[in-house]
């Protein structure tokens, strides 16, 4: 048992959540006080008790981290999170597969964060750490694990809790307490993914990136610089909106190859509770932008900036207090913390209204009506639009919790989530996506132009009829006749030809201020990636061969998939198409290997080569042990069109105890169009092959027959010691024959055994599965050199898969590219503009 | 009345659509009972049912049956009010499925059998488990 190292970590949770609180007290001393001698003493204090919590809290990190990396599972952390076969790349995923590791995370982003403010800005630095701390204090709680003593309640889950501690009733646990495990239980496999390695830590920098300009925000207000908190907000603001919506594209991304879903967003609590807090930022982005530039939309800024901070809250309060259990796939499992976050929830929510409420009546505001040409305008219409948007989706992702709620008043409420949500969700986001692709084209011309209607009109003109005309020649081509569709993609196409047009002049007199053309044009692309990939998206693996399947399918499916079998050719998407054979993954290194090459062990992450084979450059002799990802099994299914030749391998996870099959897409990009494939029905691997009478004939060594139409070869006939699993006695005989068979795609073995124990004869036939061959040696004649050799075919092996077309979704990737060029454009030059006033002493 | 007036009722406008049309479209949580009701009189909306899986005395849950495709099955279970009902679903058993101590099915009745769109599991927390290989 390693005791020592869990209560090190135990005592720099503790410390780290005191240093906060002390953090916040210090702070608080530093702003209130007028006596400047005093205030610096206030602030070094700060400082110093800063950055102890943030020493604090990588020592929780390091901690966590050498628990999990030594394999330690007498903790429960370790224990249910990891195990001893994982590659220590995934061993970093363990860190964050946990609630509390996830707290933890994002609590390292804000001690860096915090860090950064104090050494960047002087003028700020105390109130803002003041309201940054306060939220990081209430984080720091969530792992605390301290159970308050008469009161029986625990406040926060420990990361650092024993397994024993945990499992206090499981009977190991009472009868050996020094029990350790051997291993862990493992990290689920679909998050043995390099995409989970880099999602998570993306997508909480995004989280806690939302904490500062909500903290400059409340500052502002609490030292009554109305104005003044935008200008350091800014770039901070532009900078979290980038990372957060590269962190929830990433999640897709992770979705689409991972997941069958057979898409990358499926509008799923989780992913809604992080996509509105985002919608909300950007359009905050767009009022604080608008405030600098005419000090209008000054109290639409401080609404904004509060409700994503808020937000944020509110969705970690969705997905991490059981709240939506029932309702969602993958939020985290329960760790009792429902009123501990919604204490969280509540205090920053009050908090923030009551000193917005107070101030209110001091926030300037621009009593002059703005006119339908101005920017203030348009960008408003825009900010709301956005806010509706997100309105629609956390109205209807909350369901579950309003239902708790009214059961909390005593009222019970009986709705329940939309039951098929990509529809539900897509048929009230359509109309706002065309709103947002029409704003962000005609927007930006406001921006650049004190305009009327004669110049916009003109201005407008050639986008207009560029995207009108592109759109009818599309829509003809595609045959798709669908009004929402094509107005989508005559939004997207519009904002991308409209904003190209600004970026084009801009490039000419000054390319510094292109981020926001840039951004826009990124955003059309995405709206015309996310049109075509699922409004165009066709199923292209339709049965052809005018059989069914099987009757026990359903007509749909008995349609919509194909049936291959191996070595044999189809055609799909003007491709052929040709099942190779089972594979399986290496766990050292990269590669398949075939499992016809191999024998399986009762370790079912081992298998065992049969002859020398080669993988990706790595050689194996025969009898050599093979690592393998057991759980996973690949299906090599080659795409050929002229020479062109392109191979997939979709997964399948076969686990009897998860209820069979679990299906992993492999993607055949090209650059019009992505081809999805995934597996939806394999063999039995329990069930008994249907083999064909023995077939019995004699040869010799060298000589070739025919085995199911193969061309093969006896190749040698040895004597053989020793058995697997049978020892074998003095008189006992055995011999191994080698056979070769020429397969349509390489060389294949089999090596039946033929021995003569107790004076009894015995058989053991090889299987090769790739071809469904079974080869038996039945006898042998010394006499003549001759051997029987007995054959055995069955159907051969099959897999049945589904393909989509999935048109132009590279337009969407490549336009969130765009859109996070965008948004780095935008803050290098807020960031210019930050130094530059702080020069001037303007903080 | 100033423009930023009629803005401002327009978005509430806006809010309240969107409020009363997500309300309409939203599902509802209901018994095997009501859904049969409701399927008999022609509405085929898709509801959502909350129950349990049966178990025998060992606990073991009973009644689940592979489809003959291997990517389906069948299972029975029992809802809020003790009705138990089968329910076919065209799709492998979910991770976790028979470790769930309540299971929410989502669709709605196909004659006698209730056809599941989608299941949804609360699994018990991990403090509870109590299962250890040593």
């Amino acid at each position: 048992m390693h005791y020592l190292i869990g209560n090190l970590g135990h005592i720099f949770v503790i410390t780290s959540f005191v240093a906060a609180l002390v953090t916040v007290f210090n702070y608080f001393k530093a702003t209130t006080t007028n006596d400047l001698e005093k205030k610096s003493g206030w602030l070094l204090n700060g400082k110093t008790a800063f950055y102890v919590h943030a020493i604090a809290v990588l020592g929780i990190c390091v901690t966590l981290f050498t628990i999990i990396a030594n394999h330690y599972f007498e903790y429960h952390y370790a224990y249910s999170h990891s195990d001893r076969k994982l590659p220590s790349y995934y061993l970093i995923s363990t860190f964050w597969n946990g609630q509390e590791g996830s707290f933890l995370l994002w609590m390292f982003w804000h001690a860096i964060l915090g860090v950064i403010i104090i050494n960047t800005n002087k003028f700020w630095e105390a109130p803002v750490m003041v309201v940054f701390t306060l939220v990081q204090a209430f984080l720091a709680s969530m792992i605390l694990g301290v159970v308050i003593p008469g009161l029986d309640f625990k406040i926060g889950s420990s990361p650092f809790i024993l397994l024993r501690d945990v499992m206090h009733d499981a009977p190991i646990f009472l009868a050996q307490p020094e029990f350790i495990p051997k291993d862990g239980t493992g990290l689920n496999a679909l998050l043995q993914n390099y995409w989970m390695v880099i999602h998570p830590p993306t997508l909480f920098l995004g989280f806690a990136l939302t904490v500062v300009p909500f903290s400059y925000c409340m500052a502002g207000l609490w030292l009554k610089k109305y104005s003044d908190w935008v200008r350091p907000a800014l770039p901070w603001a532009l900078f979290g909106g980038a990372v957060l919506g590269l962190g929830i594209l990433m999640g897709g991304y992770w979705a689409y190859e991972t997941l069958n879903f057979g898409g990358y967003w499926n509008w799923d609590p989780v992913e809604n509770a992080v996509f509105v807090p985002w919608l909300i930022l950007v359009a905050a982005i767009h009022t604080m932008i608008t405030y600098k530039n005419s000090e209008t939309a000054l109290k639409a800024s401080v609404i904004l900036v509060t409700a994503v901070f808020i937000l944020i809250l509110y969705s970690t309060f969705l997905t991490r207090s059981g709240i939506l259990g029932e309702a969602s796939v993958h939020s985290f499992t329960d760790l009792g913390l429902l009123r501990q976050l919604l204490v969280y929830l509540l205090f920053f929510v009050l908090a923030a209204i009551a000193l917005a409420a107070i101030r209110w009546k001091h926030i300037p505001s621009s009593e002059k009506e703005a006119s339908t040409y101005s920017r203030e305008f348009w960008i408003f219409i825009g900010a709301t639009t956005l806010c509706l948007m997100g309105f629609q989706v956390i109205a209807a992702t909350s369901i579950p919790a309003i239902n708790t709620f009214m059961g909390f008043v005593g009222l019970e409420s009986k709705l329940a989530p939309p039951t098929d949500a990509p529809a539900f969700y897509s048929k009230f986001q359509i109309w706002f996506a065309i709103a947002v692709g029409l704003l962000s084209a005609i927007g930006q011309f406001f921006w650049w132009q004190k305009i009327d209607r004669k110049v916009l009109l003109n201005q407008l003109f050639i986008p207009f009829v560029a995207a009108l005309l592109s759109t009818l020649i599309i829509v003809n081509i595609s045959k798709v006749f669908n009004i929402p569709y094509a107005l989508l993609m005559f939004a997207g196409l519009f904002s991308v030809f409209a904003n190209a047009k600004i970026l084009i002049g801009l490039l000419k007199s000054s390319p510094g201020l292109s981020g926001g053309a840039i951004a826009h044009i990124g955003i059309g692309m995405m709206l015309i990636g996310v049109m075509f990939s699922s409004g165009y998206s066709k199923i292209v693996s339709l049965n052809n061969t005018g059989l069914q399947i099987s009757k026990d399918f359903s007509k749909e499916f008995n349609r919509d998939n194909l049936l291959l079998f191996v070595n044999e050719t189809r055609t799909m998407w003007g491709y052929d198409i040709e099942y190779l054979g089972e594979r399986l993954e290496p766990r050292e290194h990269s590669g398949y290997i075939r499992s016809s090459d191999v024998k399986l062990t009762d370790d079912k992450d081992k298998v065992i080569a049969k002859h020398d084979l080669s993988v990706n450059d790595h050689a194996y002799k025969a009898k050599d042990t093979i690592s393998i990802h057991g759980e996973n099994t690949y299906y090599e299914i080659q795409l050929r069109q002229g020479d062109k030749k392109y191979t997939l391998y979709p997964r399948a996870q076969i686990n009897q105890e998860m209820g069979g099959l679990l299906p992993s897409p492999d993607i055949y990009r090209t650059v019009s169009a992505d081809l999805y494939t995934h597996v939806t029905s394999i063999m039995n691997p329990e069930e008994e092959s249907d083999w064909s009478k023995l077939e019995e004939f004699k040869t010799k060594i060298g000589q070739e027959f025919f085995a199911n139409d193969y061309v093969s070869t006896l190749v040698s006939v040895d004597r053989i010691f020793e058995i697997e699993g049978v020892t074998l006695g003095e008189t006992d005989v055995a011999v191994k024959a080698k056979v070769r068979v020429q397969g349509e795609h390489g060389e294949y073995f089999a090596e039946p055994v033929f021995l003569i124990r107790d004076k009894m004869v015995g058989r053991i036939p090889d299987e090769i599965r790739d071809l469904g061959l079974r080869i038996t040696l039945l006898n042998i004649h010394p006499e003549t050199s001759e051997f029987s050799i007995g054959l055995n075919t069955r159907q051969k092996d099959w897999v049945v898969i589904k393909a989509v077309e999935k048109p132009l979704i590279n337009v969407l990737w490549i336009g969130t590219l765009v859109v996070m060029a965008g948004f780095g454009i935008a803050m290098t030059r807020r960031v210019r503009e930050f130094k530059k006033m702080k020069e001037k002493g303007l903080e | 009345m100033k423009k930023s007036h009629i803005f401002i009722i327009v978005i509430i406008g806006a809010a309240i659509a969107i409020i009363v049309t997500t309300a309409g479209d939203a599902s509802t949580y209901t018994s095997f009972g009501e859904a049969y009701t409701m399927a008999a009189a022609g509405n085929t909306k898709e509801i959502h049912v909350v129950g349990q899986l049966p178990k025998d005395s060992q606990g073991h849950v009973v009644g689940i049956e592979e489809g003959a495709d291997r990517v389906s099955f069948s299972f029975l279970m029992m809802d809020d009010n003790g009705k138990e009902q089968k329910v076919e679903y065209n799709q492998p058993m979910p991770p976790d499925f028979t470790r769930s101590e309540k299971v929410v099915v989502i669709g709605s009745y196909n004659g006698e059998t209730f056809k599941a769109s989608k299941i949804l599991l609360k699994c018990p927390s991990k403090y509870q488990e109590t299962k250890i290989n040593a």
